[in-house]
């Protein structure tokens, strides 16, 4: 802040407080002390004010504000570029508060970072405290019951478009992923976009409906468009997060409008990278609890249930 | 007409329109709100349509609350109480009229584009940029009307009340010419000249400013004329009355930042906003003491006095909700009470206790005399909706006192692992029951006002058939 809109905000905060302390200060020299029957003399269609002086509590509880407004103009903040005698910005507030959440529960994630996924996926309590983060930050996308919604992934189904390791999983966690699916309608046309369509759904066993010579010439478009990321045989390429085509299994549905659109408008899937946010070992815990219920073993809560 | 013959002095027509669409906005503006809040417990009822979805039916409840329904009220009563205590008619009629004329456009015209989904997106001043020309055009008339009556008055002195509403419009005009700054895109489109923290900080001026001095210098300018006129007391003090207007203008003004706790908005702009909030507290009980102790020595008028009830009740909601405002602007409180239903809460408990009650209070005054009467038609029909509008009010605010506070309490509370105990959705699931309870409570309030609008009618009708009795009585006489 320049020294010139400082200054400004110092003078008229402080003029805005002064002249109502003066007003009120100059009332209170000039009243009455006591109750009185007199008025002030005029009457408005019949309306007389009273002279009463001020009530004195009230006197009091508005220099009270007055006075705290002087000390936390002291103590914090508010007069242009005055830091405040205590220094305080909400900045460093969220710091001292990220810094003691930290203290009270970061030993618990620490001591669990450097444990194997093998080991973790024996500790129901570990897996717990993975569940819960995955709750706070990752059920908005992919659901309470990690089974996903349209265009974001169901976890639980154990197809996995850049691969179920652990590893890879906690990779994607830590660093994001971007799926890229271009837009082939200027390329391929809409006969094109609906031949490969047809071609696509029939890879994973839909009726179609469509001709063989349709079916015919979309799997010819595929093998010249599709096929460098999805295989030739259809099966998808985890390298690039490309989806196996033949697995019945559906990030933006499968009906012949949506996958006509897929292919027509390409489709963008973000996921975000969450080292920054939650830190290495709370994403080591997630990554755990997803690599578990991928594996059919269930959520600690549904082994809760079982017993 | 009968107008011109109950009247020669003053303009009551005017008056007497806004004065009934007061009552009929009071009615649709409400009955929007009910209709919401049981959106809110009945999805179903946003009827899978987009003009009558959530988003686009709140802007259209808070337009034609505040500034329908509040607007009406206070240009009924700004009129009605500039003649009359400044013994001067309206500097123009045909003005006036305008008035009146080009504020019902406005309503109209925003009835119709914010269920369109026409908006400028900021909040108490969605309407787009050619509406807001308009209510430019209406409100530099409405200053004129006003003002050039106070100029020619007749009286000395100028009445407490109309330092309130002078206040009120002048403060109404810079706050909506600023806010409303926009580069027109196209005729329904505009985006604001202001980006970022600027944007946000102004638009807080603005919105806090309208509750300021709209929904309290306006409304307290009402209060200073009709508590002392139905109590038939002298005003409590006169210099409790200069302290207290000078200082609640000078500090509302600032108080706009406690919106933006805990944001981009700079720490400095925060406090500033934060510490003027807390001082505050006394201009604004200033109002609340002047019209209490106003009553001293007519305490027993409550007891017969259902329209004195109004009056008194609303100034208690006006000191607990002014109570409340300060509180909830220190930022450790504001902490836990920010983004819940304490806050919408807290509005109601100013805006059906103080603003909705007070206007009901001065319209009971107001319009017998408007149309020759002494009294409304229906005392009882009064005491009924007294009680109708105290419940619902009570029942409105204890349901979102309860609501936020459980909403804040499940935002911040961690398990064992520090994690957050509460997913989002668990909040709203926990606040059901208090929004079943909160939409009674507004149906309390609206039922009243059908009462209200019932009895109104009913006197109105009773002074016409009793005027052409007596025109047909002078007809007879002289034939």
């Amino acid at each position: 802040m320049s020294s010139f809109w400082s200054g400004w905000i110092i003078v008229l905060t402080l003029t805005c407080l002064g002249l109502v302390t003066y007003l009120l200060y100059s009332t209170v020299k000039s009243q009455r002390k006591e109750l009185t029957d007199e008025t002030t003399g005029h009457a408005f269609d019949g309306i007389e004010e009273y002279d009463n002086p001020m009530p004195q509590w009230w006197t009091w509880m508005f220099v009270l504000t007055l006075l705290f407004a002087v000390v936390y103009f002291f103590l914090y903040p508010g007069l242009g570029s005055w830091k405040g005698y205590l220094g305080w910005t909400s900045a460093g507030e969220l710091e001292a508060a990220q810094a003691k959440h930290d203290r009270k529960y970061g030993e618990q994630f620490r001591s669990l970072a450097a444990k194997s996924v093998d080991e973790l996926l024996e500790n129901p309590k570990a897996l717990a405290m993975g569940e819960r983060v995955f709750t706070n930050n990752c059920a908005i996308c992919h659901a309470s019951d990690a089974r996903g919604s349209f265009g974001f992934p169901n976890l639980r189904d154990g197809d996995w478009l850049y691969g179920g390791e652990f590893d890879t999983i906690k990779a994607t966690l830590l660093h994001g992923r971007q799926g890229q699916m271009p837009a082939w309608g200027p390329v391929l046309g809409e006969k094109g976009v609906a031949q490969v369509s047809a071609f696509v759904r029939n890879m994973s066993g839909i009726d179609t409906g469509a001709s063989a010579a349709d079916l015919e010439a979309g799997k010819g478009l595929y093998q010249t468009t599709c096929s460098v990321c999805h295989a030739a045989d259809g099966s998808g390429n985890k390298a690039l997060g490309a989806p196996n085509l033949t697995d019945n299994t559906w990030l933006y549905g499968s009906s012949k409008a949506q996958v006509e659109y897929t292919v027509r408008n390409g489709r963008n899937g973000v996921m975000p990278p969450w080292e920054a946010i939650l830190g290495e070992e709370k994403v080591h815990l997630v990554s755990a609890y997803i690599y578990s219920i991928s594996r059919g073993k269930g959520t600690p809560a549904d082994a809760a249930a079982e017993k | 007409m009968m107008t011109e013959a109950m009247h020669p002095t003053y303009n009551y027509k005017v008056v007497r329109q806004f004065a009934v669409m007061t009552v009929v906005w009071g009615i649709v503006g409400m009955a929007v709100g009910l209709l919401i809040a049981a959106q809110l417990v009945f999805p179903a009822l946003n009827l899978d349509l987009p003009w009558t979805s959530f988003g686009r039916l709140r802007p259209l409840h808070t337009n034609a609350v505040i500034f329908a329904f509040g607007g009406s009220a206070l240009f009924a009563t700004s009129y009605y109480v500039v003649q009359r205590t400044c013994q001067a008619r309206l500097i123009s009629d045909k003005l006036a009229a305008f008035t009146f004329w080009g504020w019902q456009l406005v309503i109209l015209l925003a009835a119709i584009t914010l269920p369109l989904g026409m908006t400028s997106s900021k909040e108490y001043a969605e309407l787009e940029w050619p509406i807001d020309i308009l209510i430019t055009i209406v409100w530099v008339a409405y200053i004129f009307v006003f003002f050039g009556t106070l100029i020619k008055r007749k009286t000395k002195h100028i009445y407490v009340a109309n330092w309130f509403f002078g206040a009120f419009i002048i403060a109404i005009a810079m706050l909506h010419i600023v806010n409303n700054m926009a580069l027109p895109v196209t005729a329904f489109k505009s985006y604001s000249a202001y980006a970022g923290a600027m944007d946000a900080s102004i638009q807080w001026w603005y919105g806090h400013n309208a509750v300021g001095f709209m929904l309290t210098a306006g409304f307290l300018g009402m209060m200073y004329y009709f508590v002392p006129k139905q109590a038939e007391r002298p005003v409590y003090s006169y210099r409790l009355s200069i302290v207290h207007f000078w200082a609640l203008i000078a500090i509302y003004i600032w108080a706009g930042p406690h919106h933006l706790h805990y944001t981009a908005l700079p720490d400095w702009a925060q406090s500033i906003g934060m510490v003027m909030s807390l001082i505050l507290l006394a201009p604004s009980w200033g109002g609340m003491i002047n019209g209490m102790m106003t009553l001293s020595g007519a305490w027993h008028k409550l007891r017969t006095d259902p329209t004195l009830r109004f009056l008194v009740v609303s100034l208690s909601f006006y000191g607990m909700s002014t109570f409340e405002g300060p509180m909830m602007a220190i930022k450790t409180v504001n902490a836990l009470s920010h983004y819940t239903d304490w806050t919408i809460g807290h509005v109601h408990s100013g805006a059906l206790g103080w603003v909705a009650m007070v206007t009901i209070g001065s319209m009971y005054h107001l319009i017998p005399r408007l149309w020759g009467q002494t009294q409304m038609y229906s005392v009882t029909l009064i005491n009924a909706h007294f009680w109708l509008a105290t419940i619902g009010t009570v029942l409105y605010i204890a349901a979102l006192w309860v609501n936020g506070i459980t909403q804040g309490l499940m935002w911040r509370a961690v398990n064992s692992d520090g994690t957050l105990m509460y997913s989002f959705v668990e909040s709203v699931v926990a606040s059901g029951p208090g929004y079943i309870v909160r939409a009674i409570g507004g149906a309390f309030f609206l039922t009243g006002m059908f009462l209200m609008a019932y009895n109104v009618w009913r006197t109105i009708s009773q002074a016409k058939a009793a005027e052409n009795k007596g025109h047909s009585a002078t007809l007879e006489a002289s034939a």
